[in-house]
């Protein structure tokens, strides 16, 4: 007996600079064992299979590298953490949004990664070395928990309005989420530099709370309230 | 760091407390012109002149219309420079703004000091 088949419908964006003068959705029908879930990336890559000409970034297919951000269906994810049958047909899906589009689902990031860069995402400690290692507290290391995890997927950064018009003065959710990861961390000395180079009226306050970086953050962290932080404490310094 | 030179003050804290401190000052304000309306039985002409008569009023409206030129120019400008994003168009804009603001100022110390 056959087993039983079920079809899932693609609408996927479409551009090739070198070819298309502008961008089209192609459609896509997936047909996939009736019983069977799987997620999202699966499917795109049994899509490229029928089209190799179809280009999009992954690799650990795991929710950790963060390569495969994209829009899905309207709202930033990761294809490898998001299981297909949660997904209303015809699945929709585009580049992350605001960034400039190589090919098809494939951004350019380099204006997300520039803003990461301005917030020296290293520990930054001038005093002597210890002969073993930089002791925390329990209580001082927890304070990291929810900070450290951001995979840099840029999922946040790119559905926040606020970085869409400023994405060369605002540094952005997933960049604050990391510069406030280093202020906190009683390991770093750097921390009235690290709050000074933030308090121009974009870096930081550009943000205006709108909060699509929490809805969307595949890790489930909590960018907004990160940034609340460093507002508190460039207040708290009197910058 | 951003160098801004035509934001309220060039300092994301303190513009964003500029923004604050002013918006409670309008919301105190509102609540207490409010209060007047509502525990007035009959608002007339005379009712009016003798409430903005009194010197607190005057001082507070003073106060609510220099918050609102405060907060509008912090709102305003930002939202000139999220959407207009060529210099001079947006420059113009500003300053079209700030004039507009200042006049309202102006006229909102006449208007209440006259009375």
């Amino acid at each position: 007996m056959s087993e039983a088949m079920q079809s899932v419908k693609f609408k996927i964006y479409r551009f090739n600079p070198e070819v298309d003068a502008k961008p089209y959705m192609q459609e896509y029908e997936l047909n996939i064992p009736a019983n069977q879930d799987m997620m999202l990336l699966e499917a795109i890559l049994r899509i490229k299979a029928m089209d190799d000409s179809l280009a999009f970034r992954r690799s650990c297919r795991e929710g950790v590298c963060g390569s495969d951000g994209m829009n899905i269906n309207g709202r930033n994810g990761l294809a490898c953490v998001t299981l297909l049958s949660s997904l209303k047909q015809p699945i929709e899906l585009r580049p992350l949004p605001g960034l400039p589009v190589i090919r098809d689902l494939i951004v350019d990031m380099t204006a997300f990664f520039k803003q990461y860069e301005k917030i020296k995402p290293y520990l930054i400690n001038n005093e002597p070395l210890p002969t073993k290692e930089r002791l925390q507290s329990p209580a001082e290391r927890k304070k990291l928990d929810g900070l450290y995890e951001c995979i840099l997927c840029a999922c946040c950064s790119t559905s926040c309005p606020s970085f869409w018009w400023n994405p060369d003065k605002f540094v952005g959710p997933a960049g604050l989420l990391q510069a406030y990861r280093f202020i906190a961390d009683s390991r770093d000395t750097a921390t009235a530099e690290r709050l000074e180079a933030l308090t121009d009226p974009f870096s930081v306050f550009r943000c205006r709370g709108v909060m699509n970086c929490v809805e969307v953050c595949p890790k489930g962290l909590n960018p907004t309230r990160a940034i609340g932080h460093i507002r508190s404490e460039l207040l708290a310094e009197g910058n | 760091m951003v160098r801004s030179a035509t934001s309220l003050t060039g300092n994301g804290v303190r513009d964003w407390l500029w923004q604050r401190v002013s918006a409670v000052i309008l919301a105190l304000y509102t609540v207490f012109i409010l209060g007047f309306i509502w525990s007035t039985p009959q608002l007339d002409y005379v009712v009016w002149f003798q409430f903005f008569h009194h010197i607190g009023v005057k001082l507070f409206s003073i106060l609510a219309a220099f918050s609102l030129l405060v907060h509008a120019w912090v709102g305003m400008w930002t939202i000139l420079t999220d959407y207009v994003k060529p210099a001079c168009v947006r420059l113009t804009l500003e300053m079209l703004v700030m004039i507009a603001l200042f006049v309202y100022f102006v006229a909102a110390i006449v208007i209440v000091w006259s009375v």
